[in-house]
């Protein structure tokens, strides 16, 4: 079944709004088709495929929920999953906080749909890996990876009339370069809705020259240092920070946006003031769908803005409680910065340490989001506008909060792979003064 | 877990509809207390088989499941959500030219597990040209037709829905009364009805259940804008409802009047011990940095085997098929050769996937391999890893270790890591008789933050609780500590080890691995341990 069109979708959506004789009610449909191929050890080791859809229906009685969900789009199991969704209301308790289906809303398509990714066959997937692993054999290194792809749409329509619909792609590779003797480790990741922006012949170049590249480490002492972080290393800690960008923990004292004596600390300089991030479905790069999970529809949003506190995430029933109107919570993470690239970055420092990637980033301290986790798959000693050495990997423990008041310089922002956190982000390399490394790692 | 999967797992749909889609398709509680018919399950499973044979297949296996969880979710004194999600579905492996194949389908009919059959043997046939060498097994007798069940005393899927809103209610009451700020407190619930078959004769029908009722107390200082969370101090374990009965037998006072939980769980009574330990953390003195000796509870140092002990002797880690994902490891083969100084002598860790009440506990893998205990490191030497029927060769075993799973029928299964635990100690000794001989340390108890490289050499690890010991006794809690090891370095330090009245399980219910990522469920077992001369950090930062 997998991908339906908007007419058929709008179809099954109406039908089933129509049979429920519930209070209000809400149906959404969601079809998936994913693909996969996984290698190891320069070989594949496993491949894919999956197709999903699925109807889930949510009727309320005054303020008493049911949900149910199936598989099946004929009449009687339509009438059917209504009917479950109806007894299950009846039974559930009230839920205090229940919100009442949004109003019918205008959405603007946003751009997450590309034919090209769409398109992608078994025979792409293989070629993928294949372009890979005879890449690496070539140079007597060692590929592990993972392309995932897949074709998805969500259509919604509940009985005020709402409606939406929307198709979205993903393209997602990550391969892992190792030498042979296990003393060099480089990795590359790419994350895209547009398959026609992935070239797996330049990203594996990028793996392999940082496995080369990364051998023979030296130790330096754990410390503080500039360091240039690069896109994925910087997104795994900002994208970290960003699930506790919500109101509501904020205004109840449990959140590094509590302010001390109660509130939250919008409108407050929590950043050093190079610091922008906004939200924007519209993104041609990394967009997001134009509604929110609860319908409400998104807009272009400043979220931080000169290290000021703009935006933070609302939900309705928090909104109303705090008497602001409902915005659509954010869907992506844009930070702003410059033009330079990272090599560009490393060519006006003095003496500093160049992170590939962060890894294995775990909350500390959720007072001030202090993180831990290390770097990998590249860590180099830069001095006088060069990469000296190779570094052996450190763990951090730093908390982006402080990070983003240390910012020297910002290069140009990418979209990099979300490892941390749901939403797409784009981050661009920075440079920032006094990052704190606690310990040394021997792992490569 | 993948934290992406964990998010979405809180996360809620258009129009505020919980999105159930990674553990299957919402249904109505009284469908949790039913199952398949055995015959309807087999007849599937030889269609299977016999349409892998015919296709080519010189090996198959076929896993029909049905995979149920309840989730009841509560906050303060509102029930935010009861939800009971179905996965079914057919899994078949085969091998065929020597390459492994796998297909699923939810069809649970003859005619749609012979096509995907057919399916997981066309592509074990495309996949063998590439393949380096031929997939071996270790050899495994059929069984027959045999059944096991976890064994429960009160199945969590038949206990009616309101009295599980009740209990949780009267949790938060009790913490919201004493003085909590904010509760949230789960029910999370869990049956796998699975049926394995090979062509290696078995036919196995086995019924898993689980229970986790994770929660977690907040205090606020609103002047200040201080605030601290502290987690429940239960374990996510292999048993039924009983589970939450709190029976007394079951619990452990500790020196300083800290309850904790072994085989049954009080889950009121430790409500209100972490509103008020909540509140202590809140003006707790702050660690100095420096070494000290750690006492670790049980519920805080199964994480640190898991990390340090658990995944490093995965042999598919070890051999770099988790290089992209989970990562490798540093105890590598040539270490297993040479009995790696893993740990001082007293460190005793055994795999074992037959233990009572803990979350791996099940008669057969997913291979149909009958499990057991076995030895991992012995007198603080290695010797030995975890691995499956096409791994045990590599290591020069003649059989599996009888660690394969995988979490949905639609997955395929792989090596995961079995129960891993820490023997106690011979000689009599308490908690309170290992801390009277401790002069400068601390008393760590509960998970808290967890994060180790990827060969699993550095590794720091936060906890729920903390307290000051001096001269062998506990004086104050502590704040802001974390402790940052180096693994070998870190298991040669341990030099005290209580006995086995002191013994309780830890336990995760989403340790994640492979991609697409797969979770299961581990536990780990030990006593009060103590390692000497840790290196701690404080962990207090200012925003200023």
């Amino acid at each position: 079944m997998g991908i339906f069109t908007e007419a058929q979708a709008k179809d099954i959506l109406t039908k089933v709004v129509a049979m429920s004789k519930a209070d209000e009610c809400t149906a959404q449909l969601t079809g998936q088709i994913q693909g996969n191929v996984r290698f190891a050890l320069n070989n594949v080791s496993t491949a894919g495929l999956t197709d999903d859809t699925d109807l889930q229906v949510q009727v309320a009685y005054g303020k008493r929920v049911g949900i149910a969900t199936i598989n099946q789009f004929d009449d009687a199991s339509l009438e059917r999953v209504v009917r479950r969704a109806e007894e299950l209301a009846k039974l559930a308790p009230e839920n205090p906080e229940f919100m009442p289906a949004v109003d019918k809303q205008v959405y603007k398509t946003s751009p997450t749909f590309s034919e090209a990714t769409a398109a992608i066959t078994p025979v792409y997937r293989a070629k993928v890996a294949a372009a890979s692993i005879t890449a690496c054999k070539a140079q007597n290194l060692i590929a592990a990876g993972f392309l995932e792809d897949g074709q998805s749409f969500v259509a919604f329509a509940n009985s005020k009339g709402n409606f939406g619909y929307q198709r979205s792609t993903v393209l997602d590779y990550t391969c892992t370069v190792r030498t042979q003797d296990g003393r060099g480790s480089g990795w590359v990741g790419t994350d895209t809705q547009d398959a026609t922006r992935f070239k797996v012949e330049d990203d594996i170049q990028i793996a392999m020259r940082k496995a080369s590249a990364s051998s023979e480490a030296r130790a330096l002492e754990p410390g503080k240092y500039t360091v240039i972080l690069e896109p994925m290393a910087a997104a795994g800690l900002i994208g970290f920070m960003f699930n506790f960008f919500g109101a509501r923990e904020a205004d109840e004292g449990r959140s590094f946006l509590s302010k001390a004596g109660g509130g939250n600390k919008i409108g407050q300089q929590v950043f050093g003031p190079q610091v922008n991030f906004y939200t924007d479905p519209w993104d041609p790069v990394a967009p997001s769908l134009p509604w929110d999970e609860e319908g409400v529809p998104r807009k272009r949003m400043d979220l931080v803005k000169d290290g000021k506190v703009v935006a933070l995430d609302y939900s309705r029933y928090w909104a109303q409680k705090q008497g602001k109107a409902p915005v659509g919570q954010m869907g992506n993470i844009l930070m702003t910065g410059g033009t330079k690239s990272t090599a560009e970055l490393v060519r006006s420092t003095q003496r500093g340490v160049l992170v590939t990637r962060t890894w294995y980033i775990r909350m500390v301290d959720p007072q001030t989001v202090l993180l831990t986790g290390l770097t990998r798959d590249g860590t180099f000693y830069i001095e006088n506008g060069q990469i000296k050495y190779p570094i052996k990997n450190f763990r951090f423990n730093e908390s982006p909060v402080i990070m983003l008041n240390n910012v020297e310089e910002l290069g140009k922002p990418v979209r990099v792979p979300p490892d941390e956190v749901s939403m797409n982000i784009m981050v661009p390399p920075m440079k920032l003064r006094d990052f704190t490394f606690t310990s040394l790692s021997d792992a490569v | 877990m993948h934290r992406r999967d964990f998010l979405a797992f809180g996360a809620m749909g258009v129009g505020g509809i919980i999105l159930p889609s990674m553990f299957g398709k919402v249904i109505a509680a009284e469908e949790l207390n039913s199952a398949i018919d055995v015959a309807v399950k087999k007849a599937l499973a030889d269609a299977a088989m016999n349409a892998a044979k015919s296709a080519g297949a010189s090996y198959c296996d076929v896993r029909v499941g049905r995979y149920l969880r309840q989730f009841v979710i509560t906050r303060e004194r509102n029930v935010e959500n009861v939800v009971n999600t179905e996965s079914s579905g057919v899994g078949i492996r085969v091998l065929a030219d020597g390459a492994w194949g796998f297909a699923a389908t939810n069809a649970m009919t003859t005619d749609a597990v012979a096509k995907a059959a057919q399916q997981a043997v066309a592509i074990a046939k495309a996949n063998a040209p590439t393949q380096t060498a031929p997939v071996q097994l270790a050899p495994v007798k059929g069984v027959g037709e045999v059944s096991w069940r976890t064994p429960i005393a009160k199945n969590s899927m038949t206990v009616p829905i309101k009295d599980k809103v009740d209990l949780l209610m009267g949790v938060n009451a009790a913490a919201m009364d004493a003085g909590a700020d904010f509760i949230s407190s789960i029910l999370f619930l869990v049956n796998e009805q699975k049926y394995f078959a090979s062509t290696d004769g078995s036919y196995i029908d086995q019924d898993v259940h689980r229970i986790w009722a994770p929660m977690e107390v907040t205090a606020v200082d609103k002047k200040t804008g201080k605030f601290r969370v502290r987690d429940g101090l239960s374990a996510p374990m292999g048993l039924g409802f009983e589970y939450l009965d709190g029976r007394a037998a079951d619990k452990t006072v500790g020196p300083n009047g800290i309850i904790s939980y072994g085989m049954s769980y009080d889950m009121k009574e430790d409500a209100i011990a972490a509103t008020k330990q909540a509140r202590e953390k809140l003006t707790a003195k702050s660690v100095k940095p420096g070494k000290y000796d750690l006492v670790l509870d049980p519920n805080h140092l199964g994480l640190t085997i898991h990390e340090t002990v658990g995944h490093p002797l995965e042999l598919d880690r070890v051999l770099g098929y988790e290089a992209n994902y989970a990562g490798t490891s540093f105890a590598t083969m040539d270490k297993l050769k040479a009995n790696f100084q893993y740990g001082s002598d007293k460190v005793n860790i055994v795999a074992d996937k037959t233990q009572p009440g803990s979350l791996g506990a099940v008669a057969y893998d997913d291979e149909g391999v009958k499990t057991k205990k076995w030895d991992l490191i012995r007198n603080g030497k290695l010797v030995g890893y975890q691995a499956t029927r096409d791994q045990a060769h590599i290591e020069g075993k003649s059989e599996s270790d009888g660690c394969s799973y995988a979490d949905s029928w639609s997955n395929v299964q792989f090596q995961r890591m079995a129960n891993i635990s820490l023997e106690p100690g011979k000689d009599k000794m308490s908690v309170a008789d290992m801390i009277s001989n401790v002069e400068d340390g601390i008393y760590i108890l509960g998970r808290g933050s967890f994060s180790i490289d990827q060969q699993r050499y550095n590794a720091q690890f936060g906890g729920t609780l903390f307290y000051e010991i001096k001269n062998g006794k506990i004086t104050q809690p502590l704040e802001d500590v974390a402790y940052q090891i180096r693994t070998p370095e870190f298991w040669a330090a341990c030099s005290a080890i209580c006995d086995s009245s002191d013994y309780r399980m830890f336990g995760s219910f989403f340790d994640g691995k492979g991609q697409p990522s797969q979770v299961s469920a581990v536990s780990h077992g030990s006593s009060t341990t103590r390692f000497d001369g840790i290196n701690v950090i404080n962990t207090a930062r200012s925003l200023g």
